[in-house]
């Protein structure tokens, strides 16, 4: 199972929408990232526009700058990986029904706080009767919507398919989970991320869109793969995973030219990536993203976003440098990434 | 009849070796058996959610407090766990009992569903966290997200080799199971429990009665005079089984997983098109996938709700399908109440008894047929009619649209 990426789109703290590559952390008013976002009016029918939430919106407008850029009009399949959602409309509603100790409710937030309206929205504005799923499962949401989208180009060789990842975050939710001790406070990710080693990694946000198919002509990159795991006993348990992995594609570790890596500043978990580098990766380019980024469920999509753009480009940027050993072509890239050690992915990108 | 695409048929069969549930008429697949046979319902007032509704509304509830369910499951400490995940491990506890194979020797997952995870939880967190930020025992809040539920289950259970959640609003169970069918046909594992969970939460009762859709009687799915639905909870699972499988343990599966097709109806975020165009593509995406014609459809558990727009909606998609041959058809929501994302899972579980004990159940309350249809659904319990095949429909907001179609093997 493998697929090509003919199109792509990611909006993000790092400015991403027009497509350039400059990646550069920019937006952090707060103790967290929000993402650089386009201006929807260009994008979207602003009569709509009203009624969406941000999270929708940027869903929407990710996806039709995707279609757009290789002028699909109606994709095949809708795919979408969101661990929460849209957490803005939950919040809404709930604040409503404690303030107006359920009285005097308006239905807008609660039709629109399902996971997955985000991907009927797509459908919605594109009259696309398509397949359309949402993938909700924390820091696999992408990963499932991703094999979803390998499985159906094995099972319809002729789709083309719109897959994205999503996830917002508002100050309630940071709230919550900064007391929940997963994110800490960051007043400049790209430079003060990983100089204090502390607990909590630096939230983020995201929406990035694909669209894939089996064509190769003019992809960005060929995903050869992808494998999730969960909660593996220890390092040598993630280990053989990742290696049985790259020897199911034909791979050596040596032969993985950069490995992007999900390293997100928290003291707890970093030292699973640290312990992959030394067993397996010893002599790899190490890359990461969650600077540019930020952490949240769905940020491997972005992994995957800037990945390609590096197969396609040829470059290595600074900005992405965790461990810089050689510059050399870029054949394959792995990402990995884990969430508290938890759930565990591999995604296997090559040239095509 | 045109379906969205036909499914290149991958060799690989798909199974059913066990199947769970727990809802308002029982803990159990035999409870639910003997509640369906009896004509026993579940819905009624609600005592087990405070809300100011509960006055008013109605729903199937299931009767047990939280620490009740724990010690069912034999879980006995003072951690909060949301309610949605204590249905989910009875339930999926019960389709691994069910089919007796030791999941240690296969590739198994789970799939799991659920539209309000932990939501029970999260509004004990909110009442406090409103007023002052750094307010809220976090214990209720963790678990709000809904990977939450399938985590639980699957530790509890021992199953690590693959893990999703799917949230499609009231479509959400069925897709998994549709999903969990296509990892085996893609030999990503060898078995995959799929299923869904929801509970009851102040949250979705309110949600639904803003939109003016919950009935303040019990519900009547397909009847001229239907005034919306009656919610519900619970959980329904199935053990899907590769082939390689079946051949291995010597016992007959229940059924088949025969097609499923899934569509967006691309209408209305919340509303259902006037020609049903979502449930049409749903069913005949897969009925083309199990190549049977649909006069061999003995059966159909309807999505029916309840409410005005969707049995309307739907039944103009059967009779669009079936012209005038719509095969036998009821809607057991009267009976579990719409458990929103646990629907699919439940009902597949009832379409598996359906075929196992040759059962067409009643539609509860149903009296007078819908003036723009010319169907009506089955009134009264039909034993020893040959059940065959039958398909089962869950639509859900966001247009989600999903068919399944399971057989006798």
């Amino acid at each position: 199972m493998k697929a090509y990426i003919n199109s792509l789109c990611a909006i993000s703290p790092a400015n991403t929408f027009a497509g350039d590559f400059s990646l550069v952390a920019e937006n952090y008013p707060n103790d967290y990232l929000t993402c650089v976002e386009p201006d929807y009016k260009e994008i979207i029918n602003p009569n709509l526009i009203r009624r969406m939430g941000r999270v929708i919106k940027m869903g929407v407008a990710a996806s039709l700058k995707c279609l757009k850029d290789i002028e699909l009009a109606n994709p095949d399949a809708i795919i979408t990986g969101t661990s929460l959602g849209c957490i803005e409309d939950t919040e809404k509603f709930l604040n409503q029904i404690v303030i107006n100790k359920e009285q005097f409710l308006a239905p807008t937030s609660f039709i629109q706080s399902t996971h997955n309206t985000i991907a009927g929205q797509i459908a919605l504005l594109l009259k696309c009767n398509s397949y359309n799923y949402a993938y909700v499962h924390r820091s696999f949401s992408f990963e499932n919507a991703l094999l979803d989208t390998l499985m159906m180009l094995t099972e319809q060789p002729n789709h083309k398919i719109l897959l994205g990842g999503v996830d917002e975050i508002t100050q309630v939710s940071y709230t919550i989970m900064q007391r929940l001790g997963i994110y800490k406070s960051v007043k400049d990710a790209s430079t003060e991320l990983f100089r204090h080693k502390t607990e909590g990694s630096i939230a983020g946000e995201g929406s990035t869109f694909f669209v894939m198919s089996n064509t190769a002509d003019k992809a960005f990159a060929c995903v050869q793969g992808v494998k999730t795991f969960y909660k593996p006993t220890d390092d040598i348990e993630a280990q053989n995973n990742i290696l049985s992995f790259l020897s199911e594609h034909g791979l050596s570790a040596q032969e993985v030219d950069a490995v992007i890596m999900g390293y997100s500043g928290d003291s707890r978990y970093d030292s699973v990536y640290d312990s992959i580098t030394e067993a397996v990766f010893p002599h790899n380019n190490i890359l990461y993203y969650k600077h540019l980024s930020g952490d949240y469920f769905t940020s491997s999509a972005f992994a995957m976003w800037a990945g390609a753009q590096l197969i396609k480009t040829q470059t290595l940027p600074e900005a992405m440098h965790y461990r810089f050993v050689s510059a050399k072509a870029l054949k394959n890239i792995l990402i990995y990434n884990q969430y508290k050690n938890s759930e565990h992915s591999l995604i296997l990108l090559s040239a095509c | 009849m045109q379906p969205l695409f036909k499914y290149i048929l991958m060799n690989e069969k798909v199974f059913i070796a066990g199947i769970g549930i727990v809802s308002a008429i029982g803990f159990t697949v035999e409870e639910t058996l003997q509640s369906l046979r009896a004509g026993r319902h579940g819905v009624g007032s609600i005592t087990h959610l405070e809300t100011t509704l509960k006055e008013q509304i109605p729903a199937a509830q299931i009767k047990k407090t939280n620490n009740e369910l724990k010690h069912m499951l034999g879980l006995e400490n003072n951690e909060p766990i949301t309610r949605t995940s204590l249905f989910g491990m009875l339930a999926a506890r019960e389709a691994l009992t069910n089919s007796g194979i030791d999941i240690g020797k296969y590739r198994c997952g789970i799939v799991s569903a659920t539209s309000v995870g932990g939501m029970d939880l999260s509004e004990h967190f909110y009442d406090d966290f409103n007023a002052d930020r750094a307010q809220g025992d976090l214990l209720y809040v963790k678990g709000h997200d809904c990977a939450e539920s399938t985590e639980r289950i699957a530790n509890f259970l021992g199953i690590k080799d693959f893990m999703a959640t799917i949230s499609t609003a009231c479509s959400s169970s069925a897709n998994s199971i549709m999903f969990g069918s296509r990892l085996i046909k893609n030999n990503v594992v060898d078995m995959v429990l799929a299923g869904g969970t929801d509970s009851l939460t102040r949250f979705t009762m309110n949600g639904f009665n803003t939109l003016m859709i919950l009935d303040k009687e019990h519900c009547k799915p397909f009847d001229a005079k239907r005034v919306g639905l009656n919610m519900g909870e619970g959980s329904g699972f199935v053990l899907l089984v590769s082939e390689k499988i079946v051949s291995e343990i010597h016992k007959n599966p229940l059924a088949e997983v025969k097609g499923y097709g899934n569509a967006n109806d691309a209408y209305h975020q919340t509303a259902s098109s006037p020609d049903g165009q979502g449930a049409y593509l749903a069913m005949t995406t897969a009925l083309a996938m199990s190549g049977l014609h649909p006069e061999d459809i003995d059966y159909i558990n309807v999505h029916g709700t309840g409410t005005s727009n969707n049995d309307l909606s739907e039944g103009i998609a059967m009779q669009r399908i079936f012209g005038d041959k719509v095969p036998l058809f009821s809607s057991t929501k009267p009976f579990t109440g719409h458990t929103l994302g646990a629907a699919g899972g439940i009902e597949a579980v009832l379409s598996v008894l359906a075929i196992q004990h040759n059962l067409v159940y009643p539609n509860l309350n149903f009296s007078e047929q819908i003036p723009e249809l010319n169907i009506s659904p089955v009134t009264h319990l039909i034993e020893n009619v040959n059940v065959r095949n039958v398909l089962s429909n869950s639509f859900g907001f966001g247009g989600n649209n999903s068919t399944l179609i399971l057989s006798d093997c």
